[in-house]
This record gives structure tokens, C-alpha cells and sequence, in this order.
């Protein structure tokens, strides 16, 4: 945007004889590139939209002249209706929801702690955990996968580990348990109070939304965060070593700490790659499948069940293509809502007064607090 | 700025009319190719290549039936290729979404329903010669609206599988057989010890529904058009399996045992007793071979015997340009030899009645699998059943800290919505 309001502004009169070609010459240059564009993407898309409002059974063309339109049937059937496929939309929303307030925070503090800590000057070695750090991102997710079914297995190594310490590890990957309500349980709750239990959002209680990720989702919340923080971490890196010195060094000289540094000085000029990070984040976390799709393909007891992972399911095993279109447009408006929200949350503000006021010098000069 | 706005709007609508070019272009492809209505009894004709999409269990299965159709092939004179997909339900969808589908292929009997209503499925059981000759079970497995759709190509039914060992180990002998629930119950309890449970099975409706089975009770009616999860029967078979799961002496193989099927926990011998189909024998072959173990009807219950069977059917597909040949090729693949032979291959019992005396003597420590066929109970087959029987599984996982009756009123309020 700055680039274009400083720009000079153009004639707007017709274009003289000379430039008149030009426009001709752009769309013919442009035009692989949009019907590329146009057909694997922007055609799909509308023909997913238009499954979602129809009532096509899964064979032939949509667009045959036997599929009709039926409105929002399709979105009522998940949203409203108070069946199975609402309370399965509603239990899918409440799994990746949680999924994504744990990881997206829990990576970008890890990538960033992991980069500031591969960046620092006198660290030997860098390269090595640079690469270290790096691998498991490289590595296919499908892979990942079956390593954690190994790892987390009721006699895997990490339960294994656990026992060292007398901790009898939970049955992982068939413990459909949220975390939320075991730790209430162990403080003798079990049950929530009438207003949650009785009410609910989507098919599902209130009590049940706060169930927390089950022990099974957690096994994957984990590899989410081992496998995504290295190339986050690449990323803050990189924007790391863009910053200058000259104001680290101006930060020292008025007597900054490196705790203060980090986050009055680093922190705030990282603010593009911090959006980019939970934007990616954020997107990745609502769209996860292939972990869900090769590991637990929703089980147990439907708590790994994901909106991208319902969608394939209702679609291609329940032949409901209405509802799997209709699931992948709503999940969609999420990943857009939350972006949007995230690029408000994180907008460059004027500093305000009671922020100013500490950088402001006082006549007293010493007494600092 | 108001140039680049005149520009994206004149770009979108170049592109708006171009995807709808496309879009009509599409249409038109298609309703070619998928509008072809074969109504029951005229079957096409033509000197295509068959395509057969297969969900194989392994590569004995995939060279058993590539082996089958190339020497059909050679009688023939028409061409066929197998294919062994790596996930079955999404290629067959792809396949008819495209109005490009395989021949013939594997289907599930819950995905019937789905696919005959949409017509992508020609139904062509009636004109096999040899129908007659498969289990009538079977056959109600796979009829839709009264139409007997597709052949069944072979089926699993629910045993009582018994390690050896621990059962002398334990003092039991062949009396000691359970044929009631209580003798099960009792059983079990002298066989768990531990480290070992004394009856394990998958926390799922496809083992446990078996008791539901015995107690009389099922899903869904006989003809599949009345939802009856919660009748009393159903609620005393979950009551059973509740406090044997409370008490220890049943366990579910996943969330109990920790492993990940009832053959793995029986194999390691985490528990005495399982409840498995036919399957099992090649897993034991072939992981365990060291453990020993008998195979037992499953006990009756207060109804009577009961267990469940499993099947696929060979389906033909609406669009195939060469349903005759397939049809022929279907006759061929389920005559009594062949499915013999398959059996041999890879495991599975054969669906047709001709076959029974040979396959009991080849298999005769296999017996109780096929004398199981008498009684089995097949899956629903509704359409859209397979969310409801997913769900159920969700709620069955939970069974010993839950409420059978809550359990049994959510499955008969899904199932309601989709019968009928």
C-alpha cells in the first residue's frame, strides 16, 4: 500500500497510440497463467460451491440435468438440524479447535525461542542443530505418523519413559478422554454443572466443548509441534538476521537488558514474520488430515475427528457430497475469519499514552522505575 | 486506483466466462457418458477390456484373482486388468464421479445403499445362473429395494477363537467349551490371571454386536426398514458386556489390551479367548505361529446362537460398457472351484452352498467359522448406516463407564434418521 500511494499518479485520460497495445500485450502475456489458474483452481472451487448447494449423488457431472439445487439443505444438515451430522460437525469443530489453541501458540513460541537460540553468534555448531531442528519438517508427515503410533503405543518408548520417572503413561492413541476433564477429575469432577450439560452448541454440550483435546489428540498436538517449529524456526531466523544491530546496539547503550531487549527491541520488529508464522499456523492447524487420515482416522471415539478429515469422510465414504462441500466452505470462512482477526490483533498501532509515558524522560532523570 | 479497480473487474469477468465455458463444456462431457440408464435385464454388449478395482488384503489375494481373470481371460478371448487399490471407497468414488468407473469391483454391503440409489450400479444378481447356489443370508446382504444387486464374493462370519495353552493351563477341557453366556462368563473369570484377560474383542459393534445377536436383538429390522437399537434385548446384551468389562474378565482389545486388534492381543496372549473372524488364521500363520488355538462357535445367548458375518460383493458398474462379459466373469469367479481356490489363497469362506462340504473337509478345524453361516446376522445396509455404526463404535469405547440405555437411545435416534 505505501508503495502505491507515493507512487506518482497516472493519467487517467484514454491511453495515448502508443501505450494502447500495451494492455492487449499484458493480458496475452498473463493469460497461461490465468486459465493454468482458472481451470485447476477457480473452476474447482465453483463446482464445489455448487455441489454444496445441490443434491448431487456422487455420480456423473454435477451439472447433469437430474441434480437439483436445494439451497442450504446441505449447511442446515450440519448446523442446525440436530442430528448425527451436526453433532459430527460440532464434535470435529470442537477437536481442531482445540488442536489449534494449543499448537499454533505452542509452535511459534518454540520456532522463535528455537531460531533466537540458533542465531546467537558464539553458539558452535549452529549448522548442526540449524539442521537438526529443520529435519523433522522435511520429513513426510505420513512418516511422522507411523514413527508416533510406534512411539506412543501403550508399550512405546514413551511410555517407557515415563515409567523411569513412576509415571504410568496413558493408552495414547486409544484414549479418547479430554485432558480439560481429567484434570477436573483428579480434583473429583466429573460431571459438569446442569447449565453446560444440559445446553450445548452444535449437538454437543458446553460440558463437552470444554473437555479439552482428548489424550489421543494431544499425542498429535505434539507432533504438530515437533514437526512444523523447524521451518518456522527457518523463518524467524531469517528475519532475525535481517534486524540491524544499531538499535540492539542503541537498546544497550540506554541500558537494556537482554530480557528487555528481546521483547521492547527484537520482538516488535519481528512483527511481519510474526504474523506470517501464526497465519501459516493457523491455516495448517484448521487443515489438518494426513496425520488424522494414515493415523487414527478420527478414532478414539471420534476425538480426532477434523473438519478436512469429516468433509473426505462424508464425502467420499457416506457418498454426502452436499455436506463434505458444505463442511469445506464453512471451514473455509474459518480460516479467513481467523486471518483476518489475526492481521487486526497484530496491526502496526500508534504507541499508546500509557505505553509512551515509560519512554518518556523525566526531569528527575535517575529515579527510573 | 480506479484503473487497476476497472482492470480486476473486467479480468473477473473474463475469467468468470471462461470457467463457465469450461463449466457447460464439462456438463455437456458428461451427461454423454453418464446418462446411460441400464435398466435390469438388458445388460451392454461390446469387445471392451474389463477393469476390475479390488480392495486387497495383500498380494496372495491380488495374485489369486490376477491369476483368476487372466485364465478367464484366455477362455474368454476378452481382456481384463486387475487393480489393486490402495484405498477402495475414494477410487470407486472417483471413478463414477468421473462417469469413468472400473467394470466390476469390490463393494461393502454398506455402501449399497449409496450407490444403487444413485443408479450407479447395475443390478444383476437375478440373471446369474448359478443364484440359487449362494447362502440366502448373503443374498439378503446384498438386496436393495428387493433387487438382489451383486454377487456376494465371499464372506467372514464371528467365532470363538481359544488359545490352547492357556486353556489346559487353566484346567479347562473340551467340555468346557462355553455354549451359554454364562458359561462364558465363567470361563473367562477362571482364565483371566495376570497379565492375561480372559476374552478380548474389539470395542466396536462389529464384535460386539454379536451379542446383541444372541440376545436377539439387531440394529435394524430384517427387511431394514424399522430402526430397533433400543429394544430391551439389545440393552440386555450391552448390560452383559458391561459388567464382564467392569469386572475384567472381558476386555476390549485396543483400550484394555493396548493392542491393536483382537488377533495382535491373542497372538501375544494377553488373553485366552477372542472374539475374530476367519481372518485371523493368516495373521496367526503368519505372526504367530508358535501359539496354538482352537476355533468354537460363539455361545448362545438368551435368543439362541448368533454372530455376525461379513461380506463384498462383486459390483457392476451402471456405466460399464461390457456388462455381459462381466456378468460371465462374475459367474466365473464365483463358481465352486474358484471360490475354492480362493479360499485356499486367501482365507475367506466360500458364498456359495455347493462349496461347503468340500472347504469343511479341507477345513475341518475351521468348521465352526462356516456352521456360524446358519444363524449369522449380516450388517445394515442402510444408507448412511456407516456414520451411525461409527458412532455407535465412539459410544461403545466408553461402554463400561456408560449407560447402555443412554447408549442404545442415541444409535436408535440415528438410526432412525436414516431408515426408512
Amino acid at each position: 500500500m505505501t508503495a502505491l500511494a507515493t507512487a506518482p499518479r497516472r493519467d487517467r485520460r484514454p491511453r495515448s497510440g502508443l501505450r494502447r497495445g500495451e494492455t492487449l500485450a499484458g493480458w496475452v502475456f498473463t493469460l497461461p497463467v490465468l486459465v493454468i489458474l482458472g481451470v485447476f483452481l477457480l473452476v474447482p472451487v465453483l463446482m464445489a460451491l455448487w455441489v454444496s448447494f445441490s443434491d448431487w449423488s456422487g455420480r456423473g457431472s454435477p451439472f447433469a440435468p437430474g441434480v437439483g439445487f436445494v439451497g442450504l439443505e446441505n449447511y442446515a444438515a450440519i448446523t442446525t438440524d440436530g442430528g448425527l451430522p451436526t453433532r459430527d460437525f460440532g464434535t470435529s469443530l470442537r477437536n481442531n479447535a482445540w488442536y489449534v489453541l494449543l499448537v499454533v501458540p505452542l509452535q511459534t513460541a518454540l520456532s522463535l525461542f528455537l531460531a533466537v537460540l540458533v542465531n546467537r553468534a558464539v553458539l558452535r555448531g549452529r549448522g548442526v542443530f540449524r539442521t537438526a531442528f529443520y529435519f523433522p519438517s522435511v520429513t513426510s508427515s505420513v512418516a511422522i505418523t507411523v514413527l508416533w503410533l510406534f512411539l506412543f503405543s501403550a508399550t512405546g518408548a514413551v511410555n517407557e519413559i515415563l515409567s523411569w520417572v513412576g509415571i504410568n503413561g496413558p493408552n495414547w492413541f486409544n484414549d479418547p478422554t479430554g485432558i480439560v476433564h481429567n484434570f477436573l477429575g483428579a480434583f473429583g469432577v466429573t460431571s459438569g454443572p446442569d447449565a453446560l450439560t444440559e445446553n450445548g452448541f452444535l449437538g454437543v454440550t458446553f460440558w463437552n466443548w470444554l473437555a479439552g483435546p482428548s489424550v489421543a489428540m494431544t499425542a498429535l498436538i505434539f507432533m504438530a509441534v515437533f514437526t512444523t517449529s523447524g521451518t518456522f524456526m527457518l523463518l524467524f531466523i531469517a528475519a532475525l538476521q535481517n534486524l540491524g544491530g544499531d538499535v540492539e546496539e542503541a537498546a544497550m547503550m540506554d541500558g537494556a537488558n537482554a530480557w528487555k531487549r528481546f521483547w521492547k527491541v527484537t520482538l516488535p520488529q519481528l512483527r511481519p514474520t510474526l504474523f506470517t508464522v501464526l497465519t501459516l499456523g493457523l491455516i495448517g492447524c484448521w487443515q489438518v488430515f494426513d496425520q488424522i487420515y494414515t493415523g487414527t482416522q478420527g478414532a478414539p471415539g471420534k476425538t480426532t475427528v477434523t473438519p478436512a478429515y469429516l468433509s473426505y469422510s462424508s464425502a467420499f465414504l457416506g457418498q454426502d457430497w452436499g455436506q463434505g462441500a458444505a463442511i469445506a466452505f464453512i471451514l473455509f470462512a474459518i480460516i479467513v475469519f481467523f486471518t483476518i482477526f489475526q492481521r487486526w490483533v497484530l496491526r502496526e498501532r500508534p504507541v499508546s499514552r500509557r505505553r509512551a509515558r515509560q519512554y518518556e524522560v523525566r526531569p528527575t532523570g535517575r529515579s527510573m522505575r | 486506483m480506479a484503473r487497476s479497480t476497472a482492470r480486476t473487474i473486467v479480468g473477473i469477468g473474463a475469467l468468470a466466462t471462461a470457467s463457465a465455458l469450461v463449466l457447460t463444456g464439462c456438463g455437456s462431457g458428461f451427461s454423454d457418458s453418464g446418462g446411460g440408464e441400464a435398466g435390469s435385464g438388458e445388460l451392454t454388449s461390446s469387445d471392451d477390456a474389463l477393469t476390475i478395482l479390488i480392495g486387497s488384503s495383500g498380494d496372495a489375494e491380488t495374485d489369486a484373482v490376477t491369476e483368476a481373470v487372466a485364465a478367464w481371460s484366455a477362455e474368454s478371448g476378452i481382456d481384463a486388468d486387475v487393480v489393486a487399490a490402495s484405498d477402495l471407497s475414494q477410487e470407486l468414488s472417483q471413478g463414477f464421479a468421473a462417469g469413468s468407473p472400473p467394470d466390476l469391483f469390490y463393494l461393502a454391503p454398506e455402501a449399497l445403499a449409496g450407490y444403487a440409489s444413485n443408479g450407479s450400479l447395475t443390478p444383476y444378481g437375478d440373471l446369474l445362473s448359478n443364484k440359487d447356489d449362494f447362502y440366502p443370508s448373503l443374498v439378503s446382504n446384498f438386496t436393495y429395494e428387493d433387487e438382489f444387486y451383486c454377487a456376494p464374493k465371499d464372506f467372514s462370519t464371528l467365532g470363538l477363537i481359544i488359545n490352547t495353552r492357556l486353556w489346559e493351563a487353566a484346567g479347562l477341557t473340551d467340555a468346557d467349551i462355553p455354549t451359554t453366556w454364562d458359561e462364558l462368563a465363567s470361563v473367562a473369570q477362571t482364565l483371566t490371571a495376570d497379565g492375561v484377560t480372559g476374552l478380548a474383542f474389539g470395542a466396536e459393534y462389529q464384535r460386539v454386536g454379536a451379542f446383541m445377536a444372541q440376545a436377539g436383538g439387531s440394529l435394524v429390522s430384517e427387511d431394514g426398514t424399522e430402526a430397533t437399537a433400543d429394544s430391551p434385548e439389545n440393552l440386555e446384551a450391552l448390560t452383559f458386556v458391561k459388567e464382564q468389562l467392569a469386572s475384567g474378565t472381558f476386555g476390549y482389545a485396543t483400550i484394555d489390551l493396548g493392542a491393536g486388534w483382537g488377533g495382535e492381543a491373542f497372538g501375544k496372549e494377553q488373553a485366552a479367548m477372542v472374539i475374530e473372524g476367519n481372518w485371523i488364521t493368516g495373521a496367526m500363520e503368519n505372526d504367530f505361529p508358535a501359539v496354538e488355538y482352537i476355533v468354537a462357535e460363539l455361545p448362545a445367548g438368551p435368543a439362541g446362537q448368533g454372530t455376525l458375518q461379513f461380506t463384498n460383493c462383486w459390483g457392476m458398474a451402471a456405466d460399464s460398457p461390457n456388462q455381459e462379459a462381466a456378468l460371465d466373469l462374475v459367474e466365473y469367479l464365483t463358481s465352486t472351484e474358484q471360490v475354492l481356490a480362493f479360499s485356499d489363497a486367501f482365507g475367506p469362506m466360500p458364498p456359495v452352498e455347493s462349496a461347503a462340504d468340500q472347504w469343511t473337509s479341507d477345513n475341518s478345524e475351521l468348521a465352526a467359522f462356516l456352521a456360524a453361516a446358519d444363524y449369522a446376522q449380516g450388517v445394515p445396509t442402510n444408507d448412511g448406516i456407516a456414520a451411525v455404526i461409527s458412532d455407535f463404535n465412539a459410544a461403545l469405547e466408553n461402554l463400561k463407564a456408560a449407560d447402555p440405555q443412554q447408549i442404545l437411545d442415541t444409535v436408535q435416534s440415528n438410526t432412525e434418521a436414516v431408515v426408512g
